[in-house]
Parts: structure tokens; C-alpha cells; sequence
């Protein structure tokens, strides 16, 4: 999950990692009155999950209240890349001397987590990294070992920071170790950091990554989620545990095992091509258990979604053999029936693996209203496109 | 012969008195696995029956080992307590950890997986959030189930168990020498170019099939590797790519961000160095049996 640029100053805050006074305004009158509060110069920063920002003028600097009350009015509604801006920062101003770049993260590739530090931080940190790779320290952490002030100053040192910033960087650098190990983040951003004229080092921006792996150690990580942004069917299928990806096609898709799904998306918007551009509708991984209530719970998500034209439900019979499937689905159409969600749209079924003869007679033996069998993944995809195509 | 797990390979089961490890144990001893035991400190010195098999529980894995010769353990310990358990077998210098939990903190996996280096890399380790890996008629360490497939020529290493699962199924007739389910998450310990590498050496494996699918660049340093080191024909599938960019799908790992871990660019990659890429699942089967009847 990543984090607000004000949930993370928040969290900095809380770690003692020193960051300008702000106050967050979702409406252009919080943000006159956060202004007046501040006093003086201000900046009004769009709160987007998103890079790029200041690029895409949703990070303005306002002389007084006023002025902000007008900046926030430009920002608030704006759409960067995607996100629209329902919440803006005002921040007060920072005189900036210097712009450097830090961030802490996991390096994939090395196993490792990795610390990334630059004397050329600010908007244009991809580009220097690109061009001048050198100005781009790239330090290897291992995890048995972390980071403490003296290491800090180490990196901040191989990043090029001069000798008046060294100390504040290591102090700040120490503690968003702190941050990245004890909050469970995999991305820990401060781009820019900055030393200011009157010699102290700030996290101006933030930008962490929280592992959702790790929510059931970090129970106060719920807090942080976008309960607004959240897609409504996506928020309903996470209440029923439900793996589940809201898309924008017409063919809703229900599978077993996350590969397996990812590939039938796959494998639907190749057959959909010759149906007019039929899309998948969603992702959902009913997982290796399969049972009657999960495929309920997974057909009434998906069937909720008036996008879907028609269903394609794709298991393999690994651990959970197809005869348990099959029954599943029979018994999901008669707990529908009784919640009054009565299956309207077809629904192609594809059974392989261990018992699939078997499961393939108990779904022609109870001849469900518009339930189709298709023998292979390929043909079901397209019979399933194919259908969404005529029911669109 | 296969890679890594044989008829020989002695498995033990960390986590075996657990709901999931109780009921894989049984599936990996009706599979022919020589499951020799399990441990749990709590039930140290007690035994518990599977279906006429008395296996012992010991209170952690260097005593089982002691005691049983086992040299393959299977993690089924819940996600707060893996990081301790993978501990506890690279401590014990067990040569291979099969970690089959799902959801264990990326944290936790890189300081298992910085342990595991600082000891020497003793261990192999083969997860988190995998299914394991199966010789099929010698043995099985996880939850692959045993009887879909059979023993043949095929080598086959993949990020995703069903897809693992839906590929031995369609080459049932030819057979595998080794399957090996990697993970789906972000930090893994055994790697494609690790299973690339050791089926490239294996005797009985002609031919590889290798399943990727979207987020980090494993897939495109495997290609690399290919194109250096392996000789025997590749035949690959990648997984994801309808997948949006920024939103997670099921896989902790399988995450597009900006345009690095797209399907399309590793696809490309490894077209570039001569592998065959299926459009689809059963389309990869056909290639693979079309390399496996030129021989």
C-alpha cells in the first residue's frame, strides 16, 4: 500500500524526522484557514498517489491565505495521471539552499534492500540517475545489519552531500531506517531532502510503500487505507476475503491460483479480439479450497459488476479435485437463488485436472440455466468472449 | 535422477502437526515421498499417525535430522513464525527448505535470505509462497499434486503453482523429470536461473519449460543466462499481460510498476535469445511437445 505524502511526513513526524508544519484541506476554505494558521508563505501540494506532481502543476507556492484559498481552488479536482485531487497539503514554505535525494528500498533483483543517495536530489532525480550515474550513490543494506548514524553519514557522504549537511542527513537517514525496518515498508522516499539556508536538513516530500503482507503486525497500517478511492466492488470482495481486481471489460473471470487467473485474463482479451475488443472484467482468485460458499461469494461479486456480459469460470483441479468444484458451482446457483441474485448471464466452465470427467457430469447432470462446458482453456475463452460479445 | 529432490531425499515437515501440514504429509506419503517426520516443540516425543505411517515429532530440525538422516524440510509454519523456522533449518544446515507459506512479510524473507548467506548458503531454499517441487515418481516435497502428471524428460520451473499445475497436466503423456515452484513473491530464494542451471546439468532432463509472469526482472536475467549457459531447448510462458499497471495481482511480486516487469518486455526478451513463447498455456504445451517429438 503506498501512503499519502502527508501520512508519511505524518509518520516521519512520529520518528522524529524533522518536517515543515502542514495541515491537509479537502475543500478550498480549509485551505484559506490552514494558510492563516501557518502564517507567511505557504505551499499548496496535491495529494495524489502518483510521481510527477510538481511537473503536472498541482504543487504551488502562495504568498498568503488568499493567494492559497486561489492556488488550492486550481488543484483541488485536477486529474494527475489518473488520480483526481481530493485533499491538498498546505505546507509552510521552506527556505531551500540545497535539493538532495534519499530513498531506502528493496532491491528484487539482489535480495537486498538498498540505499539510494544524491547531492542532485529534486524533480529531476530520474534524469540525473539516467545521465550521470555516478552523482547516484547506490548502497547495498543487509538487514542483519541496518543502518545506524555513523553508516548514515557513510551514505550521505557517497551521495555527494557537502560537509554543513552531513550530520542532519545521518541523524535523518538513521531514523528512516527506523521507519523502513519497524513499519514493514518497502519504499521509504524523500525526495527532495533538503538543507535550508539556515543550515538544517528537512524531509521536504515523502513517499513510503507499506508491505500488505505484513498487516497482521502492523495492525495500525489500516488506518492509511483510501477507504474513498477504493473501488466499491473491490472493497466488498476484500470483506469476503476475496482475491479480487476490479477491470474495465465485459467478461467476468473466476479462477483458481493467482498465475492461472492472471493467464486466463490473458488468454480472454487474445480470444476477445475477434469479438469486437471483448476485455476481461475483472481478476479474482477463488484460491485452492474452492468451496460452494466462495464460488457464491465470487460469482455474486462478479455478476454485481453491470459491465459483465457473460462469466468464465476456469479451474484447475490440483489439491481441490473438480467433482468438489462442479458441486460448488451448483450449490453457488442455489444460494443465489435464495439471496434473490438469480444467475442471469451465462457462464462458461472449463473443468481439467483430477476428477474433471467427474465434475464436468455433475455440471451436465444438474443442467444449470445457461451453464456451459468447454473442454479446453482456449476454447472457453472465446466461447466466453464470444458471448459477452452477443449479450453487449 | 532429477534435480534436487530424489527417491532418496529424506523430507521432514516443520509445521506437520498444523491443520495444512497434517494434510500435505499425508498427500506427500500417499505420493511416495519418504516423509520420515516432523517437528514441533510443543509435541516433542509424541508421534502422529498417518493412515498407518507412525511419524515422530521432534522439537526442532537439527534433532530430527540427528535422528531420522532427513535432508529435505517442508515449511508449513503460519506467517508470523516462518522467519524463526526458516532460521531454525538453515541453522541445522539442512540442504534444502521448501517454504510453502504465503504471506510472510518481504522483510522477513530478505533477513532468512541474508542469514542463509552469512551461514555459508548451506540451505537451499526454495519460496516462500510456492508450491513446492516434485520429482514425479520419486518424491514430493509440497503440495504439487502428485497425481496429475508423470515421470519423463521435462524439467519445468514457474512463479505460479496452478499454471505449474495446468502445464504437467497437458504433458502428462511425456512426463517431468523435476518440477520446481519458485513463488510468487517479490524475494524468493531458488531463482529460474537456478532450476535453468541445474536442469541445463541434470542427466535426465532434455528440455525446459519456464513460467514467469509480470513484476520485478527475473525473466529477463533468466534470458540472459539462456542465452550464455543453456544448451538444451527452452520453451516459456509469461503470465500477466492484461494486468494493470500499479495494482497487485493475487501474487505479492506480481506488480507492474511503470513500464519495468511488463509480460510484453519479458516475453521479448527471451524471443531475443531463442526461446519459444506461448500465447497461451496450452499453446506452450504444444511447443513443447513439438521440441520433444524432434528429438
Amino acid at each position: 500500500m503506498d501512503l499519502f505524502e502527508h501520512q508519511a511526513k505524518e509518520l516521519f513526524a512520529e520518528y522524529g524526522i524533522p518536517v515543515p508544519r502542514g495541515v491537509v484541506a479537502h475543500t478550498v476554505e480549509e485551505a484559506r484557514a490552514a494558510a492563516e494558521r501557518l502564517t507567511g508563505r505557504v505551499v499548496v501540494k496535491a495529494q495524489v498517489k502518483t510521481g510527477g506532481r510538481g511537473k503536472a502543476g498541482g504543487v504551488k507556492v502562495a504568498a498568503d491565505a488568499a493567494d492559497a484559498e486561489g492556488k488550492a481552488t486550481g488543484i483541488l479536482g485536477m486529474d494527475i495521471k489518473g488520480h483526481t485531487v481530493h485533499k491538498v497539503l498546505v505546507e509552510e514554505a521552506s527556505a531551500i539552499a540545497e535539493e538532495y535525494y534519499f530513498s531506502f528500498l528493496l532491491d528484487r533483483a539482489n535480495r537486498t534492500f538498498l540505499a539510494i543517495c544524491s547531492a542532485a536530489g529534486g524533480m529531476d532525480i530520474e534524469e540525473v540517475a539516467h545521465s550521470t550515474p555516478d552523482k547516484v550513490a547506490k548502497i547495498p543494506v543487509s538487514p542483519l545489519t541496518g543502518v545506524d548514524r555513523a553508516r548514515g553519514r557513510e551514505i550521505a557522504q557517497a551521495g555527494g552531500l557537502p560537509e554543513a549537511a552531513l550530520d542532519g542527513a545521518a541523524e535523518i537517514i538513521e531514523k528512516l531506517w527506523a521507519v523502513f525496518v519497524d513499519e514493514d515498508a518497502t519504499l521509504v522516499e524523500v525526495n527532495p531532502m533538503i538543507l535550508t539556508a539556515d543550515g538544517e536538513v528537512k524531509a521536504l516530500d515523502g513517499k513510503v510503500t507499506l508491505d500488505d503482507n505484513a498487516t497482521f503486525r502492523q495492525t495500525e497500517h489500516e488506518s492509511y487505507a483510501d477507504k474513498a478511492a477504493e473501488d466499491p466492488l473491490e472493497a466488498r470482495a476484500k470483506e469476503k476475503d476475496l482475491n479480487y481486481v476490479k477491470l474495465d471489460g465485459s467478461v467476468g473471470i473466476i479462477g483458481n491460483g493467482a498465475g492461472l487467473v492472471m493467464s486466463t485474463l490473458d488468454v480472454v482479451a487474445y480470444a476477445g479480439e475477434t469479438f469486437g475488443g471483448q476485455k476481461p472484467a475483472n481478476f479474482l482468485d477463488i484460491g485452492g479450497g474452492a468451496s460452494a460458499e466462495v464460488m457464491a461469494n465470487g460469482l455474486e461479486i462478479v455478476l454485481s459488476d453491470p459491465s459483465v456480459k457473460s462469466v468464465f469460470v476456469n479451474v484447475f483441479g490440483g489439491i481441490t479435485a473438480c467433482d468438489a468444484v462442479a458441486n460448488g458451482i451448483v450449490s453457488a446457483f442455489k444460494l443465489l437463488d435464495e439471496r434473490g441474485e438469480t444467475v442471469t448471464h451465462p457462464l462458461v466452465v472449463r473443468l481439467d485436472g483430477n476428477n474433471a470427467t467427474l465434475g464436468r457430469q455433475i455440471l451436465a447432470d444438474a443442467a444449470l440455466d445457461g451453464v456451459e462446458l468447454v473442454d479446453t482453456m482456449d476454447d472457453a475463452a472465446k466461447r466466453a468472449a464470444e458471448l459477452a460479445a452477443v449479450g453487449a | 535422477m532429477a534435480i534436487w529432490l530424489t527417491e532418496n531425499s529424506k523430507i521432514i515437515v516443520q509445521g506437520m502437526t498444523g491443520s495444512e501440514g497434517s494434510k500435505h504429509t499425508r498427500r506427500m506419503l500417499k505420493a511416495g515421498a519418504k516423509v520420515v517426520g516432523g517437528t514441533n516443540p510443543r509435541k516433542a516425543g509424541t508421534t502422529v499417525d498417518f493412515d498407518g505411517v507412525e511419524l515422530p515429532v521432534f522439537a526442532t530440525v537439527a534433532e530430527a535430522m540427528a535422528a531420522t538422516g532427513a535432508d529435505v524440510t517442508v515449511i508449513f509454519v503460519p506467517p508470523a513464525g516462518t522467519k524463526a523456522a526458516v532460521r531454525e533449518a538453515i541453522d541445522a544446515e539442512i540442504p534444502l527448505a521448501v517454504v510453502i507459506t504465503e504471506g510472510v512479510p518481504v522483510h522477513d524473507t530478505t533477513e532468512f535470505w541474508a542469514y542463509n548467506i552469512s551461514k555459508g548458503a548451506r540451505t537451499r531454499i526454495i519460496g516462500p509462497n510456492c508450491p513446492g517441487i516434485a520429482s514425479p515418481g520419486a518424491s514430493n516435497a509440497g503440495i504439487i499434486p502428485a497425481d496429475i502428471t508423470s515421470a519423463g524428460r521435462i524439467g519445468l520451473v514457474s512463479k505460479s503453482g496452478t499454471l505449474t499445475y495446468q502445464l504437467m497436466y497437458e504433458l502428462r503423456d511425456i512426463g517431468f523429470s523435476t518440477a520446481v515452484g519458485i513463488g510468487g513473491d517479490p524475494v524468493i530464494g531458488t531463482t529460474h536461473i537456478d532450476a535453468l542451471e541445474a536442469f541445463q546439468s541434470d542427466p535426465d532432463t532434455d528440455a525446459i519449460v519456464m513460467i514467469g509472469e509480470i513484476g520485478g526482472d527475473a525473466e529477463e536475467r533468466a534470458a540472459a543466462y539462456i542465452e550464455e549457459h543453456v544448451t538444451k531447448p527452452v520453451v516459456a510462458y509469461v503470465a500477466g499481460f492484461t494486468a494493470p499497471e500499479g495494482k497487485t495481482m493475487g501474487h505479492a511480486g506480481a506488480i507492474v510498476s511503470g513500464s519495468a516487469g511488463t509480460a510484453q518486455a519479458k516475453k521479448e526478451a527471451l524471443e531475443k535469445v531463442g526461446v519459444r513463447v506461448g500465447r497461451t498455456p496450452s499453446e506452450t504445451a504444444r511447443l513443447m511437445r513439438e521440441v520433444m517429438r524432434s528429438r
